[in-house]
């Protein structure tokens, strides 16, 4: 194992290894960050949720956002999975439908960066608790 | 390639581990690995949560979820329910005893919301087996930023400027302390870590190092850094396995990675630590004991002066702190002495850890801003009394501290105010008490503890405590008297004036707050020769009321010494000449026929 030699080298050493924490860190505090979660029953893997959930894992780290991604259970729209609800600090959560890649992109860089409504949005006819 | 969404933190404290969390985290590695997600979720072994009491704890990021009470068996559930479907398994969540309904998120727990945590920072987040999580997390920045931007002049004055003070009881001040080692001159100085943590019911140093050992290296390297020592020693009892073994692993790692040995970050500085192992002697938590446990000579303490500052380790200057002490200074080093300044009280500053236990709905390890009420603590964060009990006292500090009283319920916890209300900080073991406990019994219990680790150097605390022991012993069993009240306040008050060491003068605390507190229930014991809380079984007979009585038997049965008697389907009867009060005929009676008496 290499020796960590400068108060640099372990600043940097710590910037490499922060992103295996991430998760956890981001989870500490999770009204500030920005929330989006992944309905992810049979019907939702079946219809690509897991691919989806991975590109937009890999978009939010590309567009430098902060964002915890949680998986869900069934949210019942079962006819417009893959179904995502993002929910931005301060904000109502915004339930998108049949969200690919494409769409997927959209979000990221339409809603959550610019706050503009993209098509697709299912309006969420009841609360939960908690 | 896939990517980690979950990440499923089981406690690995002793508590949890003696709860089987080992077999909990092989099912959830092997269970993956069969539903092909080892890639997707990770499994990590943490220290402890604190919440002891529903232990153990299994917490899933990035939603938060806490399990409790886990078993091994539950974790197919777990994986299948919560990892694959993302529905939540409701068993295993916290119920709250207020409203009776289950809590999903670990932010929404009432034992969590009034806490704050820097000691235990990266308690039950980090695996303390792992020195990358720990650097992740900002660790051995500290360390860097003294060794490179600050003079050791410049840490003692920012570590002063903190308000920090020992977290081991006493409460001196920490800057003062390295600045009195700084200043003297010698050829070899030493950084001792005093890891003996002794009260009975404490357990925040040994959480501390099992969850974070990483902390209290980069602490004492710091320390040494301040005061000019280059070796560090922690002083732990060999009690401590899992601690021992988890300081074992991060020195390794820390020497690999250069953070411990020559040159520490380029900087020319040279520190490097050593474990040793006491036997577990309470007295050698006293500093100048531990030191000359150390040295290998018996654990007794000297008189002070002089100072472990002037002459400690082989008589050489030491500074010795205590663990707690040592977890709070890396991050005051990072965030600087105002942050910390601004926390907790006006005299006490940062936080303080707190070992909840004994009748208490939450039992476990809790850590708050100095000048929290023993409210907040017992009510908010504690859940309340166990079985809807009415509250009795409290015992802050150990064998040294006093039992505190619902009058004492709105004293902020510090320093200063417990030490006024006739308790002291001590460790902080905080022992909750119900209308079950009998305080002469409690006295009678803390005195006990002293005197068999009463290290028998001074006749204080030696021959002193023995006879105050002895006339609690008589006053439990029904043959005190008044005098003999007045006699066991003259004789604690003697051994507190003249005791050679702290565990002698702490001593009679116990004894001391309880007649302060409890004066009546001395006098019944004396006077009427009762005990009201049912525990001095001298003091006490079971009678059977032949009214409730339906003549089952039950009781009958369960009787070892054949002590009751009656016709069936008539009053019973027990006969006091034979009982020998062990409770189990009133524990089976299910008509409330027997009492106490």
């Amino acid at each position: 194992m290499a020796k960590v030699k400068s108060l640099a080298e372990l600043k940097a050493m710590k910037e490499k290894l922060q992103s295996n924490l991430d998760l956890r860190e981001k989870s500490d505090n999770p009204e500030a960050m920005i929330q989006i979660k992944v309905a992810m029953a049979t019907c939702g893997i079946a219809s690509g949720a897991k691919q989806v959930m991975e590109h937009m894992m890999e978009k939010a780290e590309e567009l430098k956002l902060s964002v915890v991604f949680t998986q869900t259970g069934c949210m019942g729209y079962c006819h417009a999975e893959p179904t995502i609800e993002v929910k931005l600090p301060g904000r109502d959560p915004i339930v998108f439908g049949h969200v690919d890649n494409n769409r997927a992109d959209e979000i990221l860089e339409k809603y959550v960066i610019n706050n503009e409504l993209v098509d697709g949005i299912i309006p969420v006819n009841y609360e939960t608790i908690g | 390639m896939a990517r980690i969404k979950t990440h499923v933190l089981c406690c690995g404290g002793t508590g949890c581990k003696a709860s089987a969390s080992d077999e909990i985290i092989a099912n959830f590695e092997k269970i993956l690995k069969e539903k092909g997600l080892q890639d997707e979720v990770q499994v990590i072994k943490t220290g402890c949560f604190g919440f002891c009491e529903k232990g153990p704890i299994v917490k899933m990021m990035p939603d938060n979820t806490f399990y409790t009470q886990v078993k091994p068996s539950d974790v197919q559930k777990i994986v299948e329910e919560h990892i694959i479907k993302g529905r939540k398994v409701t068993d295993l969540l916290y119920l709250d005893p207020e409203n009776k309904q289950h809590v999903a998120d670990s932010k929404h727990m009432g034992f969590y919301k009034k806490q704050l945590r820097i000691a235990l920072r990266n308690c039950g987040f980090i695996n303390p087996e792992d020195i990358d999580e720990f650097i992740s997390r900002g660790g051995y920045e500290g360390l860097g930023k003294a060794l490179s931007e600050m003079t050791p002049q410049d840490v003692v004055a920012e570590i002063t400027a903190s308000g920090l003070r020992g977290r081991g009881g006493a409460g001196f001040p920490t800057g003062v302390k390295w600045g009195l080692c700084a200043k003297n001159e010698a050829d070899q100085k030493y950084v001792v870590c005093n890891a003996d943590e002794g009260d009975p019911g404490a357990f925040m140093d040994r959480s501390i190092m099992e969850g974070d050992p990483h902390t209290i290296i980069e602490a004492m390297a710091i320390c040494g850094y301040a005061i000019g020592a280059t070796k560090g020693l922690v002083y732990i009892r060999a009690e401590y396995p899992l601690a021992i073994e988890r300081l074992q692993i991060a020195i390794r790692q820390a020497r690999e990675y250069g953070l411990l040995g020559v040159d520490i970050l380029g900087s020319g500085f040279d520190f490097d630590i050593e474990l040793r192992y006491g036997a577990g002697a309470f007295v050698c938590g006293e500093e100048t004991a531990l030191i000359h446990s150390m040295e290998g000579k018996r654990g007794e303490p000297t008189f002070k002066p002089p100072f472990p500052a002037v002459s400690g380790y082989l008589e050489k200057p030491t500074n010795v702190n205590n663990v707690e002490t040592f977890a709070n200074i890396p991050i005051i080093i990072t965030k600087g002495a105002d942050w910390f300044a601004g926390i907790g009280s006006e005299k006490s500053k940062g936080t303080k850890v707190f070992a909840l236990a004994g009748q208490i709905n939450n039992v476990g390890l809790i850590e708050v801003p100095m000048g929290t009420t023993l409210r907040d603590i017992i009510y908010e964060i504690g859940g309340g009394i166990k079985n809807n009990h009415q509250f009795k006292a409290v015992q802050t500090g150990g064998p040294s501290g006093g039992c505190l009283t619902s009058k004492h319920l709105d004293t902020p916890i510090d320093y200063e105010s417990l030490m006024a209300a006739g308790s002291m900080m001590g460790s902080g073991g905080m022992v909750v008490m119900d209308e079950t406990s009998c305080m002469v019994a409690i006295a009678k219990f803390y005195l006990e503890f002293t005197c068999e680790e009463s290290c028998g150097k001074c006749t204080p605390c030696r021959v002193g405590n023995k006879r105050m022991l002895e006339i609690l012993d008589k006053i439990t069993k029904g043959n005190g008297t008044m005098q003999d009240l007045q006699e066991l306040r003259n004789l604690a008050d003697v051994i507190k004036d003249t005791a050679l060491c702290g565990l002698g003068q702490t001593s009679p605390n116990p004894v001391l707050s309880t007649l302060d507190n409890f004066w009546d229930e001395y006098v019944e014991h004396v006077v009427e020769k009762k005990c009201r809380a049912g525990v001095c079984k001298s003091l006490m007979h079971y009678e059977i009321d032949p009214t409730k009585c339906i003549g089952c038997g039950a009781c009958a049965r369960v009787c070892p010494q054949d002590a009751i008697t009656g016709e069936k389907k008539m009053a019973h009867h027990i006969d006091n000449l034979k009982c020998i009060k062990c409770g189990a005929c009133y524990e089976k009676c299910k008509f409330g026929a027997i009492s106490i008496k």
